[in-house]
C-alpha cells in the first residue's frame, strides 16, 4: 500500500541574549547549579516579570528573515501545569496572539529542486529549569539556572513529506537563526531542540491522519532516524489492522526506536489565560525598521550574489554560505586578493581540509582571512607558485608569520631572472645527455623529467612558465 | 450550576490539592454556591464587547538586556525545605 | 503621643519635643498591652524598630528628614520585608523569611519610617473579616466580638487602636476600604499602577493595589507620597510623576460635582449606614458641592465578575507554593504528586482552597469562554459605566459597606454572604480606579465609612475632598473606647 507521510516541526531555539527574558539574571551556560536563578526565576512570592527588549528584537529579526507577518500587538499568556523544573507552576508563553505570524522558508532537495515550507507562527516564551536524575538521597535535584532563558518556538505547517525534508527544513531554520545572530544553535547545550509531529495517510487524502509527537530531538541525525522509525512503526500499526494513537513518544537513540511516554499520559489542561503581570507587547513601525537595518544579508540572497557577483558555481556558493562566518571569511579573502575563484578554491579546499583535520570552526582558524588573502596575492603576482603557496600556508598555520614573512624567511621567492633559470637549464641538459638523446629521438614524455630536474635544482622556486619556455627552446 | 464529586476531584487534582473523601461533598456544595453567584453574569449582554484583561490601557515596557542580578543562592536556599549541592530536592521524578 | 496624627508627630520630632525612640517606645508599650486582645500584629520586632528609630533621630538631627522620618508604622504581612518573616497570614509561609524588601517597604524606609511589625490579615488577602488568617482572627477595637473587616484587618485594627501611627494595606476587592470603614479609619486604594506591586505577594495581579491606612486624609497624603512612584521591576507600574498630595489638601471644593449612584443606595443597605452617609453628604452640600444622582447600571454584575477574575488569577498565582523552594513542605512525601498535594492541602486554609479550585475550574477546558472570557467582557462594561459617570461628575460617593462590622463567626461558614459585604467596593478594582473610605458618623456605636471614588490618577482630588470633610467634622478623631 502507498502511504504519504505528513510532518510538522516545532523548534525551540534559545535566544542569545545576555539576560533572561523576564529577569536580569545571566543566561551564561554551565554555571554552578542555581547560581544564575534570581528571585524572579525562582518564582519567590511577590516577584514580577519585566520583558527583555532584546528578546523581542530578536523575534522580530527572525520574523523578517522568514518574510513573516510581525504582530503589532501580541499577548503573553500563562500555561499552567505543575512540574519541579517549572518554578511558578506556569510557563509564560504566547498563545492566541504570537509575535511572529505566518512566514515561509525555502529548502533545497537532493534532486536540485526547492520546496517552500510554511511557518505557522513563532512565539516568545521562557525556558524551564533542569531536573537531574542522578541519585541525591534517592531524590531528583532541580537546577533552575536555565529557567527564564528566552526561547523562540518556531512552529511549521505540516508541509514536509519525508525525513529528508524534515531535516532540510530543520537545517534551514538552524542556519537562519545562526545567520541572523539570534541563537548560537548549540545543540549539545540544548539551544536548538526539535519536536516533530508525524502522521501518515493515503496519497490524495486531504484530511490529516492521527499524529504522534516525538519530543526533544537534539541532532539532525536523530531527527532523521526518529522520523524513519516512527513512519515505519505507524505503517506497521495501520497495515496490521490497528490505529495510531495520538500520543507523545520518546526517541531512544541507543535502541534506535521510539516508545510511548504513557506513564505521563494524563489529559493536560493548561488553562491558558493572559498573564496579568504583563501588558500587551506593542511593536511599531520604528522598531520593525530599526530591526530591519540590523538584519544581515540572508543565506539564500547571499548564495545568489556569490554566483552572480563572484562567478561561483551553485555548489561552491552553497558551501561558502553555509554559515555567516564562513561567508564573511570568504568575502574577506576574495576582497584581499582580488580573485574570488581562487579565494573560493582555497577556502573550500586547503583551508577547509586543515580546519577539518584540526577539528576547528572557521571562527577559530589560525590563519586569518586577510592573511590568506595576502598569500593568494603572492600567487597572483607570481612571487610564488601555487605549489609553494601550500608550503607557505602550512607555515602560516603553525604561526610562522604572514605570507611575506614566511616567503622571506624560507627564501621561497620565485626565481624569475631568465639568466639564472637559463643557467640551471643548461646544467640539467649537460648532466643528462642520455635523456636528451631519447627526447630528441621522439620520446616527448621526457619533457616532464627535465622540468622536474630544474625545479628540484631550484627547490621549486623557478617560475614554471619560464622553465617550460627555456627547456622547449634549448631541447629544440 | 452544581458540581459533582467527580468535578471536585478533577479540579482538586489539577490544582494539586489533597482533598479527603469526607471533604469532597462539602466542597461540591460550597463551590456550587459560588458558581450560582457567578451565574448572575448570564443576564449580561456582552455582544460585541471586547474583553478587558487589564485596567491599564498601556503597552508592555521593554527592559534593556543587561545582567543585574548577582548570585544569591546561599540566601535563597537558606529558606528552602531541602537542598543538596546547590540543588533543590524533590521526590524522584520518573521520566 | 499616640493620639497625634502623623503631621503632628512630625512637628514634635522636628521641634525636638520628643524623639523617634520615645515615640516608638510609646507604641511598643501599647502593642505590648493591647495586641493580645486584638491580635492585630503577627510579628513585632521591638529591637529592630528601636534601631530604626535611632537612625531616624540621627537623620532628624542632621536636618535630613522627610515628613515621615521617625514615624512608627506597621506593614501588612503581605509586603515582603528582608530578614523578617512574611507570612501572608498563611501556614504556607509561616517559615518564609523574605530575602528582599517590597518596593513599598523600601520606599517608606527611604523616607525614614520605623517599622513596628507586620500586621495580621486574611490568608493571602482572601477574606472580608480577617477570620481566614492562620494566626487567628483580628478583633475590632470598637467591639471585640466583631470583625475588623478584611483582608487588611490587622492594619485597620492597629491604626484604629493607636497601635501604629499608620499602616500599609492592599486592596483587591475592598481589602483596604472595607476594614477602614469597619474600624473607623481612613483608607485609600490608589489607581491600579500608581503603587508598585513588587514584593507585594500576589492574590489577583490585575486587581491588587497597595495603599495607606491612616487616621486622616492628611496622613494618607503623606504616606501615599512616599509609597507611590515608578518601579522598573513592575511592568504594570506607571511612569508618571507623583503629585504633592499634601499641597492640594486644602483646595476649595465649591462647585465640586458629586455623583451618587442610585445602585449604591438601594436594597441591602442598612438604614443606620444610610443615615450616616446622608449626614456626611449634607456636610458636602454645606461645603458648596453639587450632588447629583447617577447610575452605574452594571453594578450588580461586579461581585459575580470578580469571583471569576480574582479566583482565576489566584489559582495561577498560588501555584508556586509547591513545597520545593520555600514555604511549607509536608513530611515524608511518598512521591512528587504527594509532595504537591499534601504540602498545598496542609499549607492553605479553606477559603484559599475554595478560591484556587473555583479559579482552576473557570479556566479549565470547556469553561474558559463561559466564565473567564465573559467576565473580562463584563469588566469592560463596568469600566465603561465609570467612564461615562466621570464625564458628568468629579467624584462618586456612597457607603463603603452595606452594614457596620458584623460579629465574629457570623458569616464565616457562608462564603457567598461574606462575598456580598464587598458589594460597593469591588467594581472599583475591576475598573482600576482610585477610591478612599473615610469615617463618618457611627451607627449604633459602630464606625461607618463613606466611600469616595475618583477618576484615574485622581488621588490628589480624593484626598482633598476627604480632607475638607475632616476639617469640617470630628468623626475621624473618634477613638474606640478603651484605646484612647
Amino acid at each position: 500500500m502507498d502511504w504519504e507521510v505528513v510532518i510538522g516541526l516545532e523548534i525551540h531555539t534559545q535566544l542569545a541574549t545576555r539576560s533572561k527574558i523576564f529577569s536580569a539574571a545571566s543566561t551564561t551556560y554551565g554555571a554552578a547549579p542555581n547560581t544564575q536563578a534570581c528571585a524572579v526565576d525562582l518564582g519567590l512570592p511577590g516577584v514580577l516579570p519585566v520583558l527583555n527588549g532584546q528578546a523581542v528584537r530578536m523575534a522580530v529579526r527572525f520574523g523578517l528573515a522568514i518574510d513573516a507577518e510581525i504582530a503589532r500587538r501580541s499577548v503573553f499568556a500563562r500555561k499552567n501545569y505543575f512540574y519541579p523544573d517549572l518554578p511558578k507552576g506556569y510557563q509564560i508563553s504566547q498563545y492566541e496572539l504570537p509575535v511572529v505570524g505566518r512566514g515561509r522558508v525555502e529548502i533545497a532537495l537532493d534532486d536540485g529542486t526547492t520546496r517552500t515550507i510554511g511557518v505557522t507562527r513563532a512565539h516568545l516564551e521562557e525556558d524551564a529549569g533542569k531536573s537531574l536524575h542522578e541519585d541525591f538521597q534517592g531524590m531528583t535535584g532541580i537546577d533552575l539556572n536555565r529557567a527564564g532563558t528566552p526561547l523562540l518556538e518556531i512552529v511549521s505547517e505540516p508541509d514536509m513529506r519525508s525525513a529528508r525534508e524534515a531535516v532540510a527544513y530543520a537545517r534551514k531554520i538552524h542556519q537562519i537563526v545562526r545567520y541572523i545572530g539570534i541563537s548560537d544553535g548549540n545543540m549539545q547545550e540544548g539551544s536548538f531542540r526539535m519536536d516533530v509531529n508525524i502522521s501518515i495517510r493515503h496519497p490524495g487524502e486531504t484530511r490529516l491522519g492521527t499524529r504522534t509527537e516525538l519530543k526533544n530531538l537534539n541532532s539532525f541525525r536523530f531527527l532523521e532516524r526518529a522520523v524513519l522509525y516512527e513512519v515505519e512503526r505507524q505503517i506497521d500499526v495501520v497495515e496490521s489492522g490497528g490505529a495510531v494513537v495520538q500520543e507523545t513518544r520518546l526517541y531512544d537513540p541507543d535502541r534506535d526506536e521510539t516508545r510511548s511516554m504513557r506513564s505521563k499520559e494524563e489529559a493536560n489542561d493548561y488553562r491558558y489565560f493572559p498573564d496579568p503581570d504583563l501588558l500587551p507587547l506593542v511593536i511599531d513601525d520604528d522598531l520593525i525598521e530599526a530591526v530591519r537595518t540590523e538584519l544581515p544579508e540572508l543565506p539564500d540572497a547571499r548564495r545568489s550574489r556569490f554566483q552572480s557577483e563572484h562567478g561561483l558555481s551553485e555548489y561552491d556558493a552553497g558551501v561558502l554560505t553555509a554559515s555567516r562566518e564562513l561567508a564573511d571569511y570568504f568575502e574577506t579573502v576574495a576582497e584581499a586578493c582580488g580573485d574570488a575563484k581562487l579565494a573560493a578554491n582555497w577556502v573550500s579546499g586547503e583551508l577547509a581540509a586543515a580546519l577539518n583535520k584540526a577539528g576547528l570552526d572557521i571562527t577559530a582558524s589560525p590563519v586569518a582571512a586577510p592573511d590568506l588573502g595576502g598569500l593568494l596575492k603572492r600567487i597572483l603576482d607570481n612571487t610564488i607558485s601555487g605549489k609553494i603557496a601550500k608550503q607557505v600556508f602550512e607555515a602560516m598555520w603553525t604561526g610562522e608569520g604572514d605570507a611575506d614573512a614566511v616567503i622571506e624567511a624560507r627564501g621561497l621567492k620565485q626565481i624569475t631572472d631568465t639568466g639564472a633559470i637559463e643557467k640551471i637549464v643548461d646544467e640539467v641538459i649537460a648532466a643528462n645527455p642520455g635523456q636528451v638523446e631519447q627526447y630528441r629521438g621522439g620520446k616527448a614524455k621526457l619533457f616532464g623529467f627535465f622540468v622536474g630536474q630544474v625545479m628540484k635544482a631550484t627547490q621549486g622556486k623557478a617560475n614554471p612558465q619560464q622553465v617550460n619556455a627555456l627547456l622547449k627552446k634549448k631541447l629544440g | 450550576m452544581s458540581l459533582q464529586r467527580s468535578d471536585v476531584e478533577k479540579i482538586a487534582h489539577l490544582a494539586r490539592l489533597a482533598v479527603s473523601e469526607a471533604d469532597v461533598e462539602a466542597y461540591a456544595g460550597e463551590l456550587s454556591g459560588i458558581l450560582d453567584l457567578v451565574a448572575q453574569m448570564d443576564g449580561a449582554d456582552v455582544e460585541g464587547v471586547t474583553p478587558m484583561a487589564h485596567p491599564l490601557d498601556m503597552p508592555q515596557r521593554l527592559r534593556p538586556d543587561e545582567v543585574r542580578e548577582a548570585d544569591q543562592r546561599a540566601l535563597f536556599q537558606s529558606i528552602a525545605p531541602l537542598t543538596q549541592d546547590g540543588l533543590y530536592l524533590v521526590p524522584k521524578v520518573i521520566e | 503621643m499616640h493620639t497625634m496624627t502623623i503631621a503632628e508627630m512630625a512637628r514634635g520630632l522636628r521641634d525636638g519635643a520628643f524623639s523617634s525612640v520615645d515615640l516608638v517606645r510609646a507604641f511598643l508599650d501599647r502593642i505590648e498591652r493591647y495586641n493580645d486582645g486584638l491580635n492585630a500584629y503577627i510579628t513585632v520586632d521591638a529591637e529592630a524598630a528601636l534601631a530604626q528609630a535611632e537612625a531616624a533621630d540621627a537623620r532628624l538631627r542632621a536636618g535630613d528628614a522627610t515628613p515621615l522620618t521617625g514615624i512608627p508604622i506597621a506593614h501588612k504581612d503581605i509586603f515582603c520585608t528582608r530578614g523578617v518573616r512574611t507570612s501572608c497570614g498563611s501556614r504556607m509561609l509561616d517559615n518564609f523569611v523574605a530575602p528582599y524588601d517590597a518596593t513599598v517597604v523600601s520606599h517608606l524606609a527611604r523616607a525614614g519610617v520605623v517599622m513596628l511589625g507586620k500586621t495580621n490579615m486574611d490568608e493571602f488577602a482572601m477574606g472580608s473579616s480577617n477570620e481566614t488568617s492562620f494566626y487567628g482572627p483580628v478583633r475590632n477595637p470598637w467591639d471585640t466580638d466583631r470583625v475588623p473587616g478584611g483582608s487588611s484587618g490587622g492594619s485597620a485594627a492597629a491604626v484604629a487602636a493607636r497601635l501604629a501611627a499608620a499602616a500599609t494595606g492592599t486592596d483587591t476587592g475592598g481589602s483596604i476600604r472595607q476594614p477602614a470603614a469597619l474600624c473607623g479609619i481612613t483608607g485609600l486604594k490608589p489607581t491600579y499602577g500608581r503603587v508598585s506591586r513588587w514584593g507585594m505577594i500576589a492574590f489577583a495581579s490585575s486587581l491588587d493595589q497597595g495603599g495607606p491606612m491612616t487616621r486622616s486624609a492628611e496622613d494618607a497624603a503623606l504616606m501615599l507620597a512616599a509609597m507611590a512612584g515608578f518601579d522598573e521591576r513592575d511592568s504594570t507600574c506607571v511612569d508618571r510623576p507623583v503629585p504633592d498630595y499634601a499641597a492640594s489638601l486644602h483646595d476649595d471644593i465649591t462647585g465640586l460635582r458629586i455623583g451618587l449612584p442610585k445602585e449604591y443606595f438601594g436594597e441591602g443597605l442598612e438604614s443606620g449606614v444610610a443615615d450616616s452617609v446622608e449626614a456626611a453628604l449634607d456636610e458636602y452640600r454645606k461645603l458648596g458641592a453639587d450632588l447629583v444622582e447617577i447610575s452605574l447600571p452594571n453594578s450588580h454584575l461586579a461581585v459575580p465578575t470578580y469571583y471569576v477574575v480574582a479566583p482565576a488569577e489566584c489559582s495561577s498565582n498560588l501555584a508556586r507554593y509547591d513545597g520545593v523552594r520555600f514555604g511549607h513542605r509536608c513530611d515524608d512525601p511518598k512521591d512528587l504528586e504527594d509532595l504537591y498535594k499534601r504540602s498545598r492541602a496542609e499549607g492553605f486554609g479553606a477559603e484559599v482552597k475554595r478560591r484556587v479550585m473555583i479559579g482552576t475550574y473557570v479556566l479549565s477546558a470547556g469553561y474558559y469562554d463561559a466564565y473567564y472570557l465573559k467576565a473580562q467582557k463584563i469588566r469592560h462594561l463596568i469600566s465603561d459605566d465609570f467612564r461615562r459617570a466621570f464625564e458628568q461628575v468629579d467624584v462618586i460617593m456612597g457607603p463603603t459597606t452595606p452594614s457596620p462590622a458584623f460579629r465574629l463567626g457570623e458569616k464565616k461558614d457562608d462564603p457567598v454572604t461574606m462575598y456580598l459585604s464587598d458589594i460597593y467596593t469591588i467594581a472599583v478594582n475591576l475598573a482600576g480606579l482610585p477610591a478612599l473610605s473615610l469615617p463618618v458618623a457611627p451607627a449604633e456605636g459602630l464606625p461607618v465609612g463613606l466611600q469616595i471614588i475618583g477618576d484615574y490618577f485622581g488621588e490628589a482630588r480624593l484626598l482633598n475632598v476627604a480632607h475638607r470633610l475632616q476639617q469640617a467634622t470630628d468623626w475621624h478623631r473618634a477613638a474606640p473606647g478603651g484605646f484612647e
